[in-house]
């Protein structure tokens, strides 16, 4: 990464190990020589530097040899000390009342981990930055990413360029999880019946129920988990499964579908793993697959797929095809991936089974789909095109859609010759794959039975997101012993005998797999916060050998998988690299698809009338993990804008014909509050009440519910927002539902929408054209334009002869996917503000994404009667962060000179001079200046304080903000530059949003030097400026969108 | 305007009001008007009023403490309308206190007589209402304890203001305006003050005037310099009060938001001011004949000449209404274009119509001498006017933010409860320093009355 | 004689403003040269018949403006051209153009502040102490509805008896000598 050396970064990962190693050794030492010589003790904790000090002391006290002692010399003060009510024994037990003191009730003992280094570790240089490699597991991926530490502390994440299933890129949700590892209202200690307890004490617990289950024999031992990539985790399940024949393990994650499991098993008669190989495409066919912006790999697929859409990209060889590629969608609702569609058909989701039949056919392998005959001219066409880049072309399934689907795209790619070409398949990557919903009905149905005594669920909320008809609640409570593993107490907790605080990824060892199978090393990068303990420690404490650390499996795993060579020297470059070297699962060979679509039953025509309705992920909290996370409820949702909370969806249409309506609420208005319907929702034999959103670009008649929200104990953030489509989720129809009945109740419920405005007025904000058009005239960008040439003004230029920072953004990569924002707010201390003041027009994101719709004379009230043109019309995004401007209107009106132009063209904010004018931001024609209405700055809550960038300032009430390029890292790099005595490299600053950026869409540099990538952008014919004619003179400017519809379907 | 009148004594005027009932003598004219001041006392009517007064400034009290506390989130601004009422009210009070410096300053220098009996009370409103205004730019910013960032003093690090701010602009025209109107209007008490100390019977009062006459004893040097001062004051209060509007208007004519980014807006800032000054003058010299009855200083002749001043004004201000929509379409810019087309059909559109109402068509009204000479239509008439104005302030500062360059940031206003209690505070403020004001200084210059005495007493010879 | 420093001058009162400017009329003829009117508002002629010189005030004024318009102007290139040249979005550092307001404002302010203290200083003002205020009758009416004229001690030709006769003769209606002390 950016300001770090290879050497350092080589280096610190060793050196962490290698500390966190010997302790472990020198503490099995303390124990098994003195027992409870406490004196002893005290002696060797005063004989350890700070850092261990604290470390050792911890895990100390929570190490279980260590109270077995105790319960072996003196049995009832151990007991009673579980209690930890008993002063005396506390004074007796100083040393241990130390670390227990956050058990006595007291949860902020987060100074803890910022103890001053009393011993400096080698290769850390207090204020600079040190970057560990790490993966964020994420279902049945896992995402590579450097983490930078300032002091011990995780403050930013960035995207680790050697992993393969990011290639360096972030995601919105990987850049916000850093915000969960400081979230102040997670479970911070071991809970029995809401009762605080110590670790030891469930321990003994969970070995005395250990006890009776190896009695008898397993019978009525149950493990939940959701879907689990970790070959650890899978070991350890697996040896207990081994060690009690009789348990059972099931899984449940709600947010994923069975379909892309069976459809394999459908196609191969077994369950496999497809990875896609985006950039080997020119023709790619989603049926309702969002593959660039949800589901394993979809970073490393979006990395892809836009390098593919360059055009005259600065380096050819950043080109792997020869051509632009063009992506056809099949959707029921617009989702990020439909907004970079070359042509896009809103379907129902029943009728995309019928899309991939009739494809099927088309393509000769039987069978038969009704289709309307517009959509069938449609798939003519696709079929051609399909059929014409024969090996070169790809068809994704997407994660919501049956079984059938899936096996009809393996079956349709195989037809076109794609596998091993396009895409391959490889062994499962999660462990043990099941159905997820028979394995949940069984478990469900067991515990009916009071077939189930013990229950340990790992990581999950089923009592919040499992379908409604199981009614998990009830179950649960026949259910004798009950562990919950979660990172909050939700609203699974309250109903679990035990719960254990589950430790963030970033406090704990562990490993995982990546969407292809590469298996990395899962590094922590701070000391557990709170007494928070992870799945592997869980699973030991009912095991045989409850003592294993995190740190002792995930080594020891590696070393049985890896025994030859130096393992030292293994592990360490593991660690440095974030990834283990070739692990990648190999092409399963000799597979093909025996699947016939002519054997699907035969297609019920689906009721046009009738609604449909579809549930899914939501964008910004996914199936409800993220609801507390700050960052994430105030990103506006890529299409729909929403923040704060989640509506029904539907299309303009289907809106009229219900009666539905949004209305543009006087404070704050577009940007900011919508008011609109409230309806009440039949399904299921169930009902929910819901805001209703009219999105242009769905499919008619279908609704869709967004999963994630009206959770009713996330925390002070994430409770109560939004409405619960779990609520009206049954297991007859997970995905989609139909038979569902809409009423208006009358009411009215106001949304914080920050763009409802999507027309652009006929002004030159964002300029888009066809491939066509562009090869015709690569300047098409500039047609009328009226950006006054330099030589016209009065004024002289001001020289800019050193570095001229500027960015170029290709708005042909963008697709609305947020990462930038969350990197933004990450990197600069951006303060979350509230759905209230977010509803006030109020929101503080230095960067923001405009989405316009391009149609023929788009209306701008999706609720009025003008819906053709709004069926579905092409979206577009434009990230749009400070232009800096060289003749900067905000600097010229503000009366104090708190912004001023540095000598490199920046737009500098002068935070300490400003005194809140709001002047500059009336005078900003981009209006990308946020101010400080109110303190939105929360400056108490500690755990918030360990999460800021210290280099860069904390804006409080009454002050003027905005993106200022990153400029903490720009100087960052020029020390380093200095230093070095030589000129920055082009690539050496990257900023936080070009960092995370999966598209690499957007592109900073010097343009003065004519070899940055950020210069050659600049140089291209698409290169123009937001509203040019302003002669405002940005350096942030775009580079046109280029579509590339196929001629044949233009002419249709 | 009234610049065109023939002179007091030609015969047409005969069958105008006179500006003085005759009659009078010096001492009764002193008598008259300082009898208010030093021997009538206080009424029910005043203290009600004052009571009334009192406790709006004290809303004022509480929404600017509140405001310290909680930062101008409190009230309804927000991307991308930046302004709001307190800019409105700013630039609403500052018109109003044009009228004041127009009537004492320009119709001195035109020589118009029936200015004498208006122009005191007229200076003290505008200084009021400059008072009022003042609060405004202040509080309005994010930090107002940082708002002496403002003025040139020496800081430690070297930096001073920027001077191609309009807003630092403002900050020398408003107190330049401020301080002149000041010093014009203690120049004129100064003999008056002199009057009072010399007929008090209290010996506080005594001093207290005293003190404020300075030792004035009429000598005949002493009038010859004085003369000269206030006319050169006159002099240059002329030239100020144009300024000062015109750079209120830069606040807005230098941003490049559309609907503020127009060469019009000087003299149509500067009309709309003198319209909305002379509308709040009638508004108060009304009831303030009434009250002490005065109609005899205050005639009917004064409140017409208002009354076509107003006329005046309020055509030209309709013209600049007129122009904005010529321009737009003229420039052929698609932004003004946009804007203008957003005044008439956008979700605003309902205010412009109401200003439409009051600045434009209510006051043609006043072509008819009827309309003119009935006093409660021209009070009525004065404070629809005051509405309207501050209506086109709104139309202008707000709805223009609402509908700038991105469509993707375009936002919408409503004030908040907060923003209108500010706002009545400083309507509280202004009439309860008038109150005081007619109670303990003379709201008619004595010494030009005298003048006038002694000129229309040669008339009768 | 040595009565004589206690004594201002004599002062007589008059009911017109014609009264008065005649009465200083004849005052100049018979050669009395400190001689001072008073009246309630500035009375037309009355300076002629004082024979009053062009006053300076305007001047003053002149000068004050001056300095307030050249100190404004060369203050600001001063602040954004010398002590902290700044780019401001890509405006040149002298902007002298958007100067000219403030400019134009301390003008008028220099202007009128010297106008005002120049008017009051050479009134010899704040005076909280005149003689005339002695006689009851001039305190009384001065400032409100009668005119006086006085001969000064300080005259040459003054003689106290001799002043007091002169005054009636000109049918001053009361006549009362003005002590210093």
């Amino acid at each position: 990464m950016d300001g770090m050396s290879e050497s350092e970064y080589n280096h610190f990962p060793m050196h962490h190990e290698a500390d966190s190693h010997d302790e472990d050794r020198a503490e099995d030492l303390t124990l098994r020589e003195h027992p409870l010589d406490l004196a002893a003790v005290r002696a060797k904790l005063q004989s350890k530097s700070g850092k261990q000090y604290w470390r050792t002391l911890e895990e100390l006290a929570d190490d279980p040899h260590f109270e077995q002692l105790l319960h072996r010399e003196f049995p009832r003060q151990a007991s009673e000390w579980d209690e930890s009510v008993d002063r005396r024994d506390f004074l007796k037990l100083m040393a241990a009342s130390l670390a227990f003191a956050g058990l006595s009730g007291c949860q902020a003992n987060v100074q803890t981990n910022i103890v001053p280094y009393v011993k400096q570790p080698d290769g850390m240089i207090l204020g600079k930055p040190l970057f560990f490699a790490t993966v964020m597991p994420f279902g049945a991926d896992a995402v590579g990413v450097l983490v930078e530490s300032h002091e011990g502390r995780p403050t930013k994440i960035e995207g680790n360029p050697d992993h393969p299933s990011n290639l360096g890129a972030t995601d919105a949700f990987v850049q916000a999880s850093v915000l969960n590892l400081y979230d102040p209202d997670r479970a911070q200690t071991v809970t029995n019946l809401g009762e605080i307890r110590t670790w030891s004490a469930f321990l003994d617990g969970a070995q005395a129920s250990a006890a009776e289950i190896k009695g008898a024999n397993g019978a009525g031992f149950r493990i939940l988990t959701g879907t689990i990539a970790s070959p650890t985790i899978a070991d350890q399940i697996q040896a207990l499964l081994k060690l009690y024949p009789q348990a059972k393990w099931h899984q449940w994650e709600p947010a994923v579908s069975d379909g892309a499991r069976e459809g394999g098993k459908l196609a191969f008669g077994r369950y496999v793993n497809t990875v896609y190989r985006v950039e080997k495409a020119n023709v790619i066919l989603s049926l309702d697959a969002d593959f660039l912006a949800s589901g394993p790999g979809h970073l490393r697929y979006m990395k892809e797929f836009y390098r593919r859409r360059k055009l005259d990209q600065y380096a050819e060889i950043d080109r792997l095809g020869p051509e632009m590629n063009r992506l056809y969608v099949v959707e029921p609702t617009p989702s990020v991936t439909g907004s970079s569609a070359d042509h896009r058909l809103p379907l129902r989701a029943s009728e995309i089974e019928q899309f991939a039949r009739a494809l099927a056919a088309k393509l000769g392998l039987g069978g038969d789909g009704t289709l309307s005959p517009a959509a069938g001219k449609w798939l003519d066409s696709v079929a051609k095109d399909l059929q014409k880049y024969h090996g070169s072309s790809l068809v994704v399934a997407g994660e919501q859609q049956s079984a059938a689907v899936h096996a009809l795209a393996h079956a349709i790619n195989a037809a076109l010759g794609n596998v091993g070409a396009t895409l391959y398949y490889t062994e499962p990557v999660e462990v043990n794959p099941v159905n997820h919903l028979e394995s949940l009905r069984e478990l469900c149905a067991d515990m009916d039975a009071g077939k189930v005594n013990t229950l340990v669920i790992l990581g999950g909320n089923p009592v919040y997101d499992t379908p409604h008809d199981f009614d998990f609640t009830s179950k649960l409570r026949k259910v004798r012993t009950s562990v919950q593993l979660s990172p909050y107490f939700d609203e699974t907790s309250e109903h679990c005998q035990w719960h254990v605080a589950e430790s963030h990824y970033l406090e704990t060892w562990g490993d995982a797999r990546a969407f292809d199978g590469t298996v990395s090393v899962v590094q922590p990068l701070i000391a557990p916060l709170y007494h928070t303990h992870s799945a592997r420690e869980v699973l030991a404490a009912f095991s045989d050998k409850p003592g294993v650390t995190n740190y002792d499996s995930v080594r020891d795993r590696l070393k049985t998988a890896n025994p030859s060579g130096d393992f030292e020297k293994f592990w360490r470059k593991t660690l440095n690299d974030g990834v283990v070297a070739d692990t990648a699962y190999a092409p399963l060979g000799g597979i093909s698809s025996k699947f016939n679509p002519a054997g699907l039953p035969a297609a019920k025509p689906a009721a046009a009338e009738e609604l449909e309705f579809i549930f899914r992920p939501d964008p910004c909290v996914y199936d409800g993990r993220f609801a507390n996370n700050g960052w994430l409820q105030e990103l506006p949702k890529p299409v729909t804008k929403l923040t704060w909370d989640n509506a029904a969806l539907v299309s303009p249409a289907t809106a009229e014909k219900l009666g539905l309506t949004h209305s543009v609420a006087a404070r704050g208005g577009e940007h900011g509050q919508i008011i609109s319907n409230v309806i009440d929702i039949a399904l299921s034999n169930s009902k929910v009440s819901a805001a209703a959103w009219i999105l242009p670009g769905q499919a008619d008649g279908v609704v869709v519910l967004p999963l994630g929200y009206g959770r009713k104990k996330a925390g002070y953030t994430g409770t109560n927002k939004g409405f619960n489509a779990y609520a009206v989720r049954a297991s007859s129809a997970l995905w989609v539902a139909a038979g569902g009945k809409i009423s208006k109740t009358g009411a009215d419920y106001p949304l914080a929408c920050t763009q409802y405005h999507f027309n652009m007025e006929g002004r030159k904000i964002l300029s888009t054209g066809t491939l066509e058009e562009y090869n015709k005239n690569p300047a098409f960008a500039h047609e009328g334009d009226e950006q006054p040439a330099k030589s016209d003004s009065l004024y002289k230029e001001f020289a800019y002869p050193g570095y001229a920072w500027g960015m170029a953004i290709d708005l042909n990569s963008c697709n609305g996917c947020n990462a930038c924002v969350v990197a933004c707010v990450s990197e600069n201390n951006i303060p979350v503000v509230g759905k209230d003041q977010v509803m006030r027009g109020r929101e503080m994101h230095w960067i923001r994404i405009d989405r316009y719709y391009k149609a023929e004379t788009p209306t701008n009230d999706p609720s009025t009667n003008e819906h053709d043109a709004l069926a579905n019309p092409e979206t577009f995004f434009q990230p749009v962060p400070c232009q800096q401007c060289e003749n900067a209107p905000c600097e010229q009106v503000c009366p104090v000179g708190a912004t001023v132009h540095s000598a490199e063209g920046l737009n500098d904010m002068v935070y300490n001079r400003c005194v809140g004018t709001r002047y500059c931001s009336n005078n900003c024609p981009y209006k990308v200046r946020r101010f400080n209405f109110l303190r939105f700055q929360d400056w108490e809550t500690p755990q918030l304080k360990l999460l800021r960038n210290p280099e860069v300032t904390v804006r409080s009430r009454g002050v003027m903000e905005k993106c200022t390029y990153c400029v903490q890292r720009i100087n960052n790099a020029r020390i380093e530059a200095e230093k070095q005595n030589r000129p920055i490299r082009d690539g050496e600053i990257v900023t936080a949003c070009e960092a995370a950026c999966p598209a690499e869409a957007i592109v900073f540099g010097n343009a003065n030097d004519p070899n940055s990538r950020v210069a050659k952008l600049k140089a291209q014919q698409r290169n123009y400026s937001i509203l040019g004619e302003l002669n405002a003179r940005p350096r942030t400017t775009y580079l046109a969108a280029v579509r590339n519809p196929n001629p044949e379907m233009e002419k249709a | 305007m009234s610049a065109g009148e023939p002179p007091i004594n030609s015969p047409e005027i005969r069958r105008l009001a006179p500006v003085i009932e005759p009659g009078h003598t010096y001492g009764t004219v002193t008598d008259k008007i300082s009898a208010i001041v030093l021997t009538r006392p206080a009424s029910f009517g005043w203290f009600a009023g004052f009571t009334v007064t009192f406790a709006m400034v004290m809303v004022l009290t509480v929404s600017l403490a509140w405001l310290i506390i909680k930062g101008v989130g409190i009230w309804g601004i927000n991307a991308p309308i930046g302004w709001g009422f307190a800019i409105v009210n700013f630039v609403w009070w500052i018109g109003i206190g044009h009228a004041g410096t127009l009537i004492s300053a320009i119709l001195f220098l035109l020589n118009q007589k029936w200015r004498t009996s208006i122009n005191r009370f007229a200076e003290a409103m505008t200084l009021f209402a400059v008072a009022c205004a003042g609060i405004f730019p202040l509080i309005h910013t994010g930090r107002p304890w940082m708002a002496f960032y403002m003025f040139p003093y020496p800081s430690t690090m070297g930096i001073w203001p920027q001077f191609r701010s309009p807003l630092i602009w403002d900050v020398f025209a408003v107190s330049t305006y401020g301080t002149v109107s000041l010093l014009f209007w203690f120049v004129g008490l100064i003999p008056d003050l002199a009057t009072l100390r010399d007929r008090t019977v209290s010996k506080p009062k005594q001093i207290i005037y005293g003190m404020l006459a300075m030792g004035w004893r009429g000598s005949a040097r002493h009038w010859q310099r004085y003369q000269s001062a206030y006319l050169l004051l006159a002099g240059l209060a002329t030239p100020l009060v144009l300024s000062v509007h015109s750079v209120i208007s830069f606040d807005f004519s230098i941003a490049i938001v559309p609907g503020w980014h127009t060469t019009i807006f000087p003299p149509y800032f500067v009309a709309g001011a003198i319209y909305s000054g002379f509308a709040m003058v009638l508004t108060i010299a009304i009831p303030l004949r009434k009250a002490y009855d005065l109609e005899d200083f205050i005639t009917m002749r004064h409140l017409e000449n208002m009354a076509m001043v107003m006329l005046a004004t309020g055509l030209i201000v309709a013209y600049g209404y007129f122009f904005e929509f010529f321009m737009s379409s003229y420039s052929g810019n698609k932004f003004d274009v946009f804007l203008v087309q957003q005044r008439l059909h956008g979700p605003y559109n309902h205010y412009y119509f109401a200003l439409i109402l009051c600045n434009i068509l209510t006051p043609q009204l006043l072509w008819f001498q009827k309309m003119r000479t009935n006093v409660p239509v021209l009070f009525v008439m004065s404070i629809i006017i005051n509405i309207g104005m501050w209506l086109e302030r709104f139309v202008i500062v707000v709805i223009s933010l609402t509908r700038d360059f991105m469509p993707s940031a375009w936002g919408r206003y409503s004030a908040t409860a907060w923003d209108y209690m500010t706002f009545a505070g400083t309507i509280g403020l202004f009439v309860m320093l008038l109150f005081l004001f007619v109670r303990v200084l003379p709201a008619i210059s004595i010494a030009e009355m005298r003048e006038l005495v002694a000129e229309t007493s040669e008339e009768h010879k | 004689m040595e009565h004589r420093s206690h004594i201002y001058g004599v002062v007589g009162e008059f009911v017109t403003e014609h009264q008065l400017i005649r009465a200083a009329e004849k005052a100049r003829d018979a050669g009395y040269r400190r001689v001072e009117g008073y009246a309630p508002f500035p009375v037309e002629g009355l300076s002629e018949a004082l024979g009053l010189k062009r006053n300076k005030v305007p001047l003053i004024t002149l000068i004050g403006g001056l300095c307030g318009g050249i100190g404004g102007f060369s203050f600001q290139y001063w602040v954004a051209a010398i002590a902290y040249p700044m780019n401001i979005g890509g405006r040149p550092l002298n902007s002298w153009p958007a100067f000219i307001p403030v400019t134009f404002e301390l003008t008028i302010l220099g202007a009128a502040l010297s106008a005002v203290f120049g008017m009051l200083a050479l009134n010899g003002l704040p005076q909280p102490y005149h003689p005339l205020f002695n006689v009851e009758r001039f305190a009384k009416h001065a400032t409100t509805d009668r005119f006086f004229l006085c001969i000064e001690s300080r005259d040459k030709k003054f003689n106290l008896a001799e002043a007091a006769r002169f005054l009636q003769g000109v049918d001053a209606h009361h006549v009362s000598e003005v002590r210093d002390d």
